[in-house]
């Protein structure tokens, strides 16, 4: 990957970080709250369906955390593996585009 | 790995790197597998349910304590190499490395309490 591309990855892992350390501790909070008393399907989707704030607040997280994952992964597939090259961005690609796809598929099945 | 190098990189930044690089890895794997289950509502309440009851299994449960440990840690981790990168108080990086280990236990203690 030139340099260019390189750098730009190094940007968008540091701006999806600052994104994403928002999005955890306001996850990490709803983790504790939720967990009060259990958890049931209709408790939880009680709460969560129709919710326009928690619908965008999540499929942010979802991007951000799509982004960052691979990007994090690449280096240390490079580094622990030495798997390097176009064939690793290939399949980081792919998992970036999986993570996305789920991720939101499972924004809307909570919230939507 | 050479005696040198071990004792070379047995200091706290080193291990505040490898936590941050293993918790890394492990949500990374945690990731698809958290979404899909999720996904499980869009099936309606009931396969929801289904899945939910799964999760009160003890290991289950020990699982979940680790992930959100996992997410504090990768949490505190993240935001000292942000500081480190974008801040220009170097001097305070075991400071921070400590802060984010006390960050990490006390979600994770959070989270134990309320089960």
């Amino acid at each position: 990957m030139s340099v260019r591309g390189e750098s730009m990855l190094w940007l968008l892992q540091r701006a999806s970080a600052a994104v994403l350390a928002v999005c955890v501790l306001v996850h990490l909070g709803t983790i504790v709250v939720a967990v009060q008393g259990g958890l049931s399907a209709a408790e939880i989707l009680g709460r969560t369906r129709g919710s326009v704030v928690g619908l965008l607040f999540y499929a942010t997280f979802v991007i951000a955390a799509a982004v960052h994952a691979p990007i994090g992964l690449r280096a240390t597939l490079g580094e622990w593996l030495g798997w390097r090259g176009a064939s690793r961005d290939v399949a980081l690609g792919l998992f970036a585009l999986g993570l996305a796809v789920l991720g939101l598929r499972a924004v809307i099945g909570v919230f939507g | 790995m050479r005696r040198n190098d071990v004792r070379a990189r047995n200091h706290p930044a080193y291990w505040a790197f490898v936590v941050h690089r293993v918790s890394g890895v492990a949500l990374a794997l945690f990731l698809p597998v958290h979404f899909w289950a999720l996904g499980q509502s869009l099936q309606g309440a009931a396969q929801f349910d289904a899945f939910l009851a799964w999760t009160v299994l003890p290991a289950v449960k020990f699982a979940e304590w680790g992930i959100v440990v996992l997410l504090a840690a990768h949490l505190g981790g993240g935001l000292r190499v942000l500081a480190l990168e974008f801040l220009p108080w170097r001097d305070w990086q075991k400071t921070l490395a400590a802060a984010a280990a006390a960050v990490a236990l006390a979600m994770g203690l959070a989270f134990a309490l309320a089960l």
